[in-house]
């Protein structure tokens, strides 16, 4: 329960880390807040052999509002955007979300593109991105890219991200449409055994499950009767592919799939 | 940049419950092993390791903070509080240690520590806490003797007698 040996860089500007990563690529990780890092390597599941701090630079550490969307700096702790003003005005959705994200005393340190990178499917960061239709905004020391987050996640724990690149922001686009979320866990602050958001849209709703497959998975649904909706998401919740664990079960974790998502959709589309 | 080398030991200082402290650790020592092991603070306890029970939460530069999530070569420069630093005299409780002992919030003491500093922080935050406020805030937290009932009990005492204190130096004045 002791991490692996491996050289520390403490950066100071962006190019240090860039370089670092062009350098040393799958050998390297960053760490910022490392709640999510730092159990990997305490378990010795992740071994990099150098880590490379990036909470020293300050220029990482912003939240910005630009051409209707919310962007998300890799050093803004948890917390941080939690405790940010406009932040229930912005994105609602995060409001919600972000106090199931951990406990307040790993918020405080763990940062909100952590959550991303870290890419684990029952957390509620990649889930409100991908409800969102937000983006993951990328840089190495030769290029910048942005992806849509639904593209950026892979599976567990897996994302698109190049070796060589750096989690530079994230960026939500500013939603003031009705919103939900709803969660079901152990303990609050564990990992969700099922959780789910759903946003109104113009059409309908659109509903996004975590906990259940690999990744979050965002269904796009009309405005439906009743009895309709019992029969679609009963569809949904079997295409997530749900597997039993030591947490629950399969058939429990489709049951609140059903009974979750129809709750929200009558909270969103009243 | 500094790049501090896997297999040497690096200079960590900063201060300690206000004072200041220093000492070597690799780049991959635990902030929780850095403290019991260099400086022998050993009040911070450790449990699972990887931040799920909450005994070795401490506060660096006032957030709370899992010890065993965060890297000795981290908190270089920082101010870091620990269980040590809430008494306010030698052989003297705080008003929050004093409730936990008359309301037996503690049993085998192992988790104490680390909630401790979560109410610390939480009540300097929060004087006039809920019940379900302190519950919030303790789901950061495992105790596998008490049920908890005895330390929400406590926390409240706490509030109360912190928030009297207030009023009380409000009318002296």
């Amino acid at each position: 329960m002791k991490p692996a040996a491996f050289d520390y860089i403490r950066a100071e500007h962006l190019d240090e880390v860039l370089d670092a990563l062009a350098r040393e690529g799958g050998d390297a990780r960053i760490i910022a807040g490392g709640q999510s890092l730092m159990p990997m390597l305490n378990m010795r599941l992740a071994k990099p052999k150098t880590l490379i701090d990036i909470m020293r630079l300050g220029e990482l550490a912003r939240i910005e509002c630009k051409g209707g969307n919310i962007i998300v700096g890799a050093g803004v702790r948890q917390a941080t955007l939690l405790a940010w003003p406009e932040l229930g005005e912005a994105l609602p959705l995060a409001a919600l979300a972000l106090p199931w994200t951990g406990h307040v005393q790993t918020r405080s340190r763990g940062t909100v593109c952590g959550s991303i990178a870290h890419a684990d499917p029952s957390a509620e960061l990649p889930l409100v991105l991908c409800a969102l239709g937000g983006e993951v905004h990328l840089r190495s020391a030769n290029r910048r890219r942005r992806i849509a987050a639904q593209d950026f996640f892979a599976g567990m724990m897996a994302t698109s991200r190049a070796d060589d690149e750096l989690i530079e922001a994230v960026s939500f686009p500013a939603d003031q449409n009705r919103c939900a979320f709803r969660e079901v866990a152990r303990r609050h602050g564990d990992f969700a055994i099922v959780a789910c958001a759903a946003v109104a849209t113009k059409n309908g709703v659109r509903l996004a499950v975590g906990g259940v497959a690999d990744m979050p998975v965002v269904r796009e649904f009309p405005r439906l009767e009743a009895s309709a909706l019992g029969d679609v998401l009963n569809t949904f919740a079997y295409e997530l592919d749900a597997r039993d664990d030591v947490h629950a079960s399969a058939r429990y974790r489709r049951d609140l799939v059903r009974l979750i998502g129809a709750e929200l959709m009558r909270e969103v589309l009243p | 940049m500094s790049r501090l080398p896997a297999d040497q030991r690096h200079a960590v200082q900063f201060t300690l419950n206000g004072k200041p402290c220093s000492g070597e650790a690799e780049p991959r020592m635990l902030l929780t092993d850095f403290l019991r092991h260099e400086i022998g603070a050993t009040g911070t306890h450790v449990g699972c390791e990887h931040g799920v029970c909450g005994a070795c939460t401490v506060e660096i530069d006032g957030k709370l903070s899992r010890a065993c999530l965060t890297l000795a070569v981290q908190v270089d420069g920082c101010a870091v509080r620990t269980v040590e630093g809430l008494a306010p005299a030698s052989g003297r409780l705080s008003i929050l240690q004093a409730a936990f002992k008359r309301n037996h919030a503690l049993q085998c003491g192992f988790c104490t520590a680390g909630i401790l500093m979560s109410l610390d922080n939480f009540l300097r935050e929060n004087p006039d806490p809920g019940e379900q406020d302190v519950r919030d805030l303790l789901t950061g937290h495992l105790c596998r003797c008490t049920g908890y009932t005895p330390i929400v009990r406590a926390a409240m005492e706490a509030a109360a007698e912190m928030a009297g204190d207030a009023s009380k130096e409000k009318s002296d004045a």
